[in-house]
């Protein structure tokens, strides 16, 4: 993979926006990591997170059903396995079990999906 | 700053010191609350304690977090028992040494199992069951044993006699002192029924057994009885009554009863006033109350007496609804009372295993109480019309029988005309009246906001089915409009949505979002339209992708692990040599698990997403079409072999069900579908359990339609008889499109007919005699959608760009997910337990 390095961030070049499904997901390898790309494109946006729901420690995220909740349409995706939703920008749990997963930031360059890694040094 | 607050302590964090420390915060913060447990665990339900064993965890069990306790300012010393209470200095003593002053001490203190002194009870798998410790060491210990015992066969000792069997002990074995199981609840004819029915589950079961010696050398290997029989055993759970755990009590002077328990006014008072005592410690007028709900009253009694209020007690109900391994057992009023004193009406039928009894009073106006053994659903309507002293109806039995003759009254009524103070909820102690109210005043229409507004429903939840009616009763009463909407983004029940959607001429889900919806949508939505959009229009699922179940989106049912299964057509379960031998190649090449499914097909498992395009290519290439077992959509069509080959058949049931299976093959429901055709009234195909049901006559063919295995069987209900052929097919048609355009959805057929006002003759009228007119508009749709049939794997197996979607790394497509793993089980894989 290609990467630049920021101040504390680091891009990472994860895929290509049209290997996404519109409002869907897909998964990136990088390195041992499993993360979950989503192509919000209801509301233009791009999210990052874990692949791994924490609930059954299933790589599933990626294929799960992306919405909204609340009254400040907060973006959540669904594990397809026992429907538990988490926000896509906090990790938060939204189904009242107290789980998080991991976000990352996410930007593009034309065609071009980045991830960025956060330096744990 | 510290301690300007008076202080309450709470001894013990079990479910009823936490109840009252909700109560109490929920009411004030003029107090510092202070609890201390002896285990290492705050609070959890003890009540559903077995559920450990069938998967549920410590922290499923908790009844709340400890950031709750922080939340609230309560400080919580777990691990850390009180060794001593002074009266005097109002002071508690902890084991680590914390010495606190009190303005007013709760003990809730609980109970402790009770051990009979009986030689060997200190051996080696000897168990009691009270607390998740215990439950780690019997688990433990179960993995090298093969026969366990329950001494005991009251309610805790049968739900200890679950959890042996969760645990897969070859066999368990009930030991009872008394004559009958569950002496304090039911009566003999009762536990007569509940044995035959635990028996089926593989209990065995021991009445009039009093142990005299649990043997072995250290540890256990059989219990003797005194009448010189024994039974070889290596694990014993010893679940023989509480005792309440008063010591604490006893050495700080207070008055305690002569065979145990605190002794308490009806303000829960001990015989010192700023001390209380509550839940099962306490004594009331020589009762120790063993069961949640009234601990739960007594926690309210308290925090009443403390914040100024007047709530007394005064003994409690102790009817009780539960479920014991399965089997529905309750016992409400005086379930013992006996002639000459009352009127007993009784209904025993073995074949169903069920028992009902109820108490009448001798002028046949009141209802005193009954036992219901198999069946209780009536038990929450019967304990109201005990409690209300509700007039009873000329024909009493009906309250058992149900009314005979005629269409049953609808359910929901009844429950309305309840009096405003009939007790709903017992465990947090709910009216009606209170339930009302918050829909009237407040406008809360769905159980989960009254849940969250009265905590009713939240104890056992036995209660929810009425607070359900009582919510929408109230909302009818009150002329609001009543609704099923589909979530948070659209304000449309699914029949109003299909409409819109359909005269709209809508073919996207964006399109529905923006038109008639809000937000951005959600798992619910998506693929309740996308279900909608495939009902009306047939198109490919695919090209609908991110809103479809993940099952729909790859064809294919995910499964434990992430890996998917593969299920072919078979229509009718008739399958040529040359397939069954296609198939076996293909599930060896992939590496895949074969099970026959209960539909008369052949389930693959443990495929790789990058894998299923390659494995239906060469099913497609035999022969084969996609199965839809990933769809809410025709399953199968389940067959008995027929006039073709059995002796006993009088059509031929095998051709009739292949030809109905490729009719509606691939039709998109609002749940799944299951049909079944039998050759003859033996009903081998067990058509009778489908949502669509054929079985041959002398004449023709019988339709049964809205039967249901699952959790909740129904059996599937006659609308026509001896038709023939073609007018089967014509009902089916109208049936199945009718229920397509109106049920909610996930709702299966027989759910949509249980809600359906008129019920089977409405439905019948519809469809047989189609009295709205619909029939041939209902015909004309489902041919549409007939006509419109594609097998969804043939186009994804043809299409590159299709088959691009079935990897699991965007940017590594060729690479399978290297965290999925095998065990493997009597020669094939199976899933890694998660």
């Amino acid at each position: 993979m290609e990467a630049e390095t920021t101040t504390d961030i680091k891009w990472v070049l994860a895929c290509y926006a049209s290997d996404v499904p519109e409002n869907g997901g897909a998964c990136v390898k990088y390195e041992e990591e499993q993360i979950a790309v989503f192509n919000f494109t209801r509301r233009g946006e791009w999210f990052a997170t874990q692949n791994l729901c924490p609930h059954k420690q299933q790589m599933v995220l990626s294929r799960g059903m992306i919405g909204s909740t609340g009254e400040e349409c907060e973006p959540k995706v669904a594990c397809p396995f026992h429907k538990k939703t988490f926000s896509l920008i906090s990790g938060e749990c939204l189904s009242g079990d107290e789980y998080q997963i991991k976000t990352y930031p996410v930007k593009l360059e034309g065609d071009k999906v980045y991830i960025g890694i956060r330096s744990t040094t | 700053m510290v301690n300007e607050k008076p202080t309450i302590v709470v001894v013990g964090n079990g479910m009823v010191g936490y109840k009252f420390c909700e109560k109490l915060v929920s009411k004030t913060d003029a107090y510092q609350v202070i609890v201390f447990g002896d285990e290492p665990r705050p609070a959890y339900d003890r009540v559903h304690l077995s559920e450990y064993f069938s998967g549920k965890t410590a922290d499923d069990l908790l009844m709340n977090t400890l950031d709750w306790y922080s939340e609230n300012n309560i400080s919580l010393h777990l691990n850390d028992p009180v060794q001593e209470i002074n009266p005097e200095a109002k002071t508690v003593h902890s084991l680590k040494g914390e010495v606190i002053k009190y303005d007013y001490l709760v003990l809730a203190t609980g109970s402790s199992a009770f051990v009979p002194d009986i030689p060997g009870v200190e051996k080696e798998g000897v168990f009691v069951y009270r607390t998740i410790e215990d439950l780690e060491l019997i688990s433990a210990y179960a993995k090298n044993a093969k026969n366990g015992a329950v001494m005991g066969g009251g309610l805790l000792g049968l739900e200890a006699a679950k959890a042996l069997i969760d645990l897969g002990l070859n066999e368990t074995h009930v030991i009872e002192f008394a004559p009958r199981l569950m002496p304090r609840q039911i009566d003999q004819p009762g536990s007569t029924m509940l044995q035959m029915k635990l028996k089926e589950l593989g209990l065995q079961i021991h009445l009039n057994k009093s142990t005299s010696e649990i043997a072995g050398e250290g540890k256990i290997t059989a219990l003797n009885f005194a009448d010189d029989s024994s039974l070889p055993v290596d694990m014993l759970v010893i679940s023989a009554g509480i005792r309440p755990r008063d010591e604490l009590a006893k050495l700080a002077g207070l008055h305690v009863g002569n065979r145990g328990g605190i002794v308490v006014n009806e303000m829960m008072q001990t015989s010192d006033p700023s001390i209380f005592a509550i839940g099962e410690c306490a004594l009331h007028e020589g009762m120790i109350y063993g069961l949640v709900a009234p601990g739960y009253e007594m926690a309210e009694v308290v925090v009443s007496k403390i914040t100024g209020g007047e709530r007394e007690f005064h003994g409690f109900d102790m009817s009780t609804k539960l479920k014991l391994i399965g089997v529905d057992v309750a016992s409400f009023g005086d379930p013992f009372i006996n002639e000459p004193d009352c009127r007993t009406i009784a209904l025993e039928d073995t074949s169903k295993g069920i028992y009902k009894r109820i108490n009448i009073t001798k002028d046949g106006k009141s209802l005193l109480g009954g036992v219901l053994i198999g069946d209780a659903e009536d038990y929450n309507m019967l304990l109201q019309t005990v409690k209300n002293n509700i007039a009873l109806p000329p024909n009493p039995e009906d309250l058992i029988l149900g009314t005979r003759g005629g269409e049953s009254t609808e359910g929901g009524a009844g429950v309305m005309n309840l009096p405003e103070e009939a007790l709903i909820c017992s465990c947090e102690s709910i009216t009606k009246g209170a339930i009302c109210c918050k829909v009237r005043d407040e406008g809360i229409t769905t159980v989960d906001g009254i849940k969250k507004a009265t905590k009713a429903g939240t104890g056992c939840g036995g209660c929810i089915p009425m607070v359900k009616d009582l919510v929408i009763g109230t909302m009818k009463e009150q002329g609001m409009y009543v609704k099923n909407v589909l979530c948070e983004h659209f304000d449309y029940s699914r029949q109003e949505l299909m409409d819109l959607i359909k005269m709209n001429n809508v073919r996207s889900y964006d399109e529905a979002l923006d038109h008639y919806g809000r937000g951005d949508g959600c798992e619910v939505c998506k693929p309740a339209v996308a279900a909608i959009l495939s009902s009306l229009w047939n198109d490919l699922i695919v090209k609908q992708q991110p809103i479809q179940d993940s099952n729909d989106r790859y064809l294919a049912n995910i499964q434990k692990g992430g890996t998917y299964s593969v299920v072919p057509r078979i229509p009718g379960g008739e399958i040529t040599p040359e397939k069954l031998i296609v198939i076996g190649q293909v599930a060896q090449k992939y590496n895949l698990y074969t099970k026959i499914t209960g539909g008369q097909r052949i389930d693959l498992f443990g495929a790789h997403v990058n894998d299923l395009p390659a494995i239906w290519e060469e099913l497609i290439d035999a022969g084969f079409e996609s199965g839809h077992a990933y769809g809410k959509s025709l399953r199968t069509v389940k067959s008995c072999v027929g006039s073709t080959w059995c002796r006993f058949g009088l059509q031929d049931s095998v051709s009739f069900a292949i030809e109905v299976e490729e009719r509606y093959k691939g039709i998109r429901s609002p749940h799944k579908l299951k049909g079944g055709v039998s050759g003859c009234i033996r009903e081998c195909a067990e058509a009778q359990a489908k949502d669509f049901g054929i079985i041959a006559t002398e004449k023709g063919w019988n339709l049964y339609v809205c039967g249901n295995g699952g959790s909740k069987p129904q059996h599937a209900q006659l609308i026509a008889a001896d038709v023939d052929k073609e007018t089967c097919i014509k009902y089916l048609d109208r049936f199945l499109m009718f229920y397509i355009k109106t049920a909610d959805p996930l709702a299966r057929t027989a759910t949509w007919l249980n809600k359906m006002e008129g019920g089977l003759s409405y439905l019948k009228n519809v469809v047989v005699n189609d009295s709205l007119g619909i029939g041939e508009q209902l015909e004309e749709e489902i041919q549409h959608l007939i006509n419109s049939y594609h097998c969804e794997w043939t186009e994804v197996v043809r299409n590159p760009e299709l088959r691009k979607q079935f990897s699991h790394f965007v940017n590594a497509p060729e690479e399978k997910d290297p965290t999925i793993e095998f065990d493997s089980m009597r020669e094939q894989i199976k899933a890694k337990e998660w």
